[in-house]
C-alpha cells in the first residue's frame, strides 16, 4: 500500500502512522452529552468498503492526512491535508 | 456414527467405506425457537451447548458460507488461559476447562495437545509483571511456572538468549496451554449440534432482522424469510455489518491480521513460544508446518490479506528471537479479519432489541474461547442472565466507562490493541 502524501508525493505505507475513521475532524462540543461522545469515541460505522481514515505522515512532513481508502480492495481514492477538510 | 479406535481399524481394513457425512445438510424450516448467525466456531459451539445444557434443540445455524470457512479455520490455534484481569480471568479459565473435556464430550478428535506455552520476558521490569501475571494465574486455580534462564535453556535449546537488544531473561510457563486442530473444532461441534437436533444451514446470508415493537421476529436470508423467537448473531470479522441489520452501531473496528506456515519439518519447536519484545509467537503444527504470527497490519480491513510491511515486521521479529528459523521456507501466508474492540476484550451480551444477543470483538483470541463463549452464550439466551464466568463482558461498558477490561493497559481507545 502506498500513499500520495499531498505535500511528498506517493509514499511507503510504513512512513505512515493509522489513526482510524476520520471522526476527529468532527469532535462533538464538550457538553454534548453521553450519548454523543459515546459515537466519537467508541462507536464506529467501519464499513466493508469505501471509508475516510486520518492517517499521519510521521516518517515525511508530519502532517495530518484524509485518505479516501477501500477497506475491501486497499485501493487509495483522494488524499487530502486533514487542516484544509475541517468544516 | 460413533468414533473409536475399533471403528478406524475396521474402517482401514475395509477400504474406508463405511463413513457417512457428519452432519445432514437440510433446508431451513419457517420457524425456530432459536436462530444463529454465523456457522465459526463460536455459533457452532452457542447451538452445541443451546442443545447440551439447556435441552433447546429447535435451532438454526445460518452459515453464509460453508460452515468452518471463517476465521475458526484461518487462526493459529492457540489455546491458553494466561489472562490477569477479572472478567477474562475466569472465562479463559473456564474455556480451557471445556477444552479439556472437549474430545470426550465430542466424540471427535480435535488434536487439543496441551504442549505447553511460554512468554518469553527480556527484562527486570517484564519479569515482573510475567510474575504478577503467574500469581493472577495461579489464584485463578490454573497453572503458571516462573522460569529463569537456566531452566529454559534445555527446554528451548534453539532461542537467541543473548541478543544484545533483547537477551532472553527467562519466561512464564503455562504447562496446560497448546494448540488444537482449528477445522476439527468447527466439525466436532458442527457433528455434536446436528445429531442433537440442530439444523445447520449452509450458503445461507442473514440480509435482514425482522424486528418489530422493539423484540426481534425473525430474520431475511437469501434462502428466504426465517421466523424464531430468539436470534444471535455471532459472526465475527462482520459482526458491524450483521449488527447494522439491526439498527446497531457497535464498539467495532475490522483489521487484517496475518499468519505464515512453513514446509513440513522434523520436529524441533516443543511448546508454544511468544516473544516479549516485538510481537511474535511460534509453535509446530503435527505435519510439521511451523506456524507463526504477529502483531495485525493496523489498518481496517476486510481482505483477508495483509501488505508486506506486516510480514516483515514478523520476519524480523522471528530471526531475532530463533535464527535457525531462516532456513526453513514460509509456505504460505494468509490474513483473518479481526473484530477489534477499544479495550481489546469481547462483547458477550444482550441488546436493545428484546430476543437480540450480540456476540463479538473477540480480537486475536478468540479460537481458543470457542467452547467458553459458546457455553455462556447459550447460558444467556436459554436463562436470560449471564453465565457467572461472563459477566464482564457489556456492551456498554464503553459507553459507560464501568468494567473496561483492557489486559494489556494500553488504554480504551480504538487501534491501540
Ligand atoms: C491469522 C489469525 C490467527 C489467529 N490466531 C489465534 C490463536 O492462535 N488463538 C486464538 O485463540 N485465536 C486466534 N485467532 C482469532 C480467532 O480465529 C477468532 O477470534 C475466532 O475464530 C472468531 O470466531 P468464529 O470462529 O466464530 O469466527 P468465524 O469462523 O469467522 O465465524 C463467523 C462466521 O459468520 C459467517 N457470517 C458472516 N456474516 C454472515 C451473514 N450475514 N449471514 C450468515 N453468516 C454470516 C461467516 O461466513 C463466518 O463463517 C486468530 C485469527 C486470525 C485471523
Ligand atoms: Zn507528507
Amino acid at each position: 500500500m502506498r500513499i500520495p502524501c499531498p505535500l511528498c508525493g506517493t509514499r511507503d505505507r510504513r512512513e505512515f502512522w493509522y489513526r482510524g475513521a476520520a471522526v476527529d475532524l468532527e469532535r462533538p462540543a464538550p457538553d454534548a452529552g453521553v450519548e454523543a461522545w459515546d459515537d466519537f469515541v467508541y462507536l464506529r460505522e467501519n464499513p466493508a468498503g469505501p471509508t475516510r481514515e486520518l492517517w499521519y505522515h510521521e516518517g515525511g512532513c508530519g502532517a495530518w492526512l484524509v485518505v479516501e481508502r477501500d477497506t475491501v480492495t486497499h485501493e487509495i481514492g483522494r488524499v487530502a491535508l486533514a487542516s484544509e477538510e475541517r468544516s | 456414527m460413533r468414533f473409536s479406535g475399533l471403528r478406524v481399524l475396521k474402517e482401514g481394513l475395509t477400504g474406508n467405506r463405511g463413513w457417512t457425512p457428519h452432519w445432514r445438510d437440510p433446508d431451513p424450516n419457517s420457524d425456530y425457537d432459536v436462530v444463529i448467525i454465523g456457522g465459526g466456531g463460536h455459533g457452532l459451539s452457542t447451538a452445541y451447548y443451546l442443545a447440551r445444557d439447556h435441552g433447546i434443540t429447535n435451532v438454526a445455524v445460518l452459515e453464509k458460507g460453508y460452515l468452518g470457512g471463517g476465521n475458526v479455520g484461518r487462526n493459529t490455534t492457540i489455546v491458553r488461559a494466561n489472562y490477569f484481569l477479572p472478567g477474562n480471568s475466569e472465562f479463559y479459565s473456564h474455556s480451557l476447562k471445556l477444552w479439556e473435556g472437549l474430545e470426550e464430550d465430542l466424540n471427535y478428535n480435535v488434536m487439543h495437545s496441551q504442549r505447553g506455552l511460554i512468554n518469553l520476558f527480556h527484562s527486570d521490569g517484564q519479569r515482573d509483571a510475567f510474575a504478577r501475571r503467574g500469581n493472577a494465574m495461579l489464584a485463578q486455580g490454573d497453572d503458571a511456572v516462573l522460569l529463569g534462564r537456566d531452566e529454559l535453556r534445555p527446554m528451548l535449546p534453539y532461542l537467541n538468549f543473548d541478543d544484545l537488544r533483547f537477551p532472553i531473561y527467562g519466561g512464564l510457563y503455562h504447562p496446560r496451554g497448546g494448540t488444537a486442530r482449528h477445522d476439527a473444532v468447527a466439525w466436532g461441534y458442527a457433528r455434536g449440534a446436528d445429531r442433537r437436533g440442530v439444523d445447520l444451514i449452509q450458503n445461507c446470508e442473514v440480509t435482514g432482522i425482522d424486528i418489530e415493537g422493539g423484540a426481534v421476529k425473525g430474520v431475511q436470508t437469501t434462502r428466504g424469510a426465517i421466523r424464531a423467537k430468539k436470534v444471535a448473531m455471532v459472526v465475527a470479522g462482520r459482526s458491524s455489518q450483521v449488527a447494522a441489520l439491526a439498527g446497531m452501531r457497535l464498539p467495532i473496528e475490522s483489521h487484517v491480521l496475518q499468519a505464515y506456515v512453513t514446509e513440513g519439518l522434523k520436529p524441533c519447536i516443543d511448546h508454544v513460544v511468544s516473544f516479549g519484545m516485538g510481537h511474535f509467537y511460534i509453535s509446530q503444527s503435527d505435519k510439521g508446518g511451523l506456524v507463526f504470527g504477529g502483531d495485525l497490519d493496523f489498518y481496517a480491513s476486510y481482505a483477508a490479506r495483509g501488505n508486506l510491511p506486516g510480514v516483515e515486521q514478523v520476519m524480523e521479529a522471528g530471526m531475532a528471537l530463533m535464527p535457525m528459523i531462516g532456513k526453513a521456507r514460509v509456505l504460505r501466508s494468509w490474513g483473518g479479519i479481526m473484530d477489534m474492540s477499544p479495550d481489546g476484550s469481547p462483547i458477550i451480551d444482550k441488546t436493545h432489541v428484546d430476543g437480540l444477543f450480540v456476540n463479538c470483538g473477540w480480537n486475536y483470541g478468540g479460537f481458543k474461547a470457542v467452547p467458553g463463549s459458546g457455553n455462556v452464550l447459550a447460558h444467556l439466551i436459554a436463562t436470560g442472565t449471564h453465565h457467572q464466568n461472563a459477566t464482564g463482558f457489556r456492551l456498554d461498558r464503553f459507553r459507560t466507562g464501568r468494567g473496561i477490561i483492557d489486559e494489556e493497559g494500553k488504554g480504551s481507545q480504538h487501534n491501540l490493541h
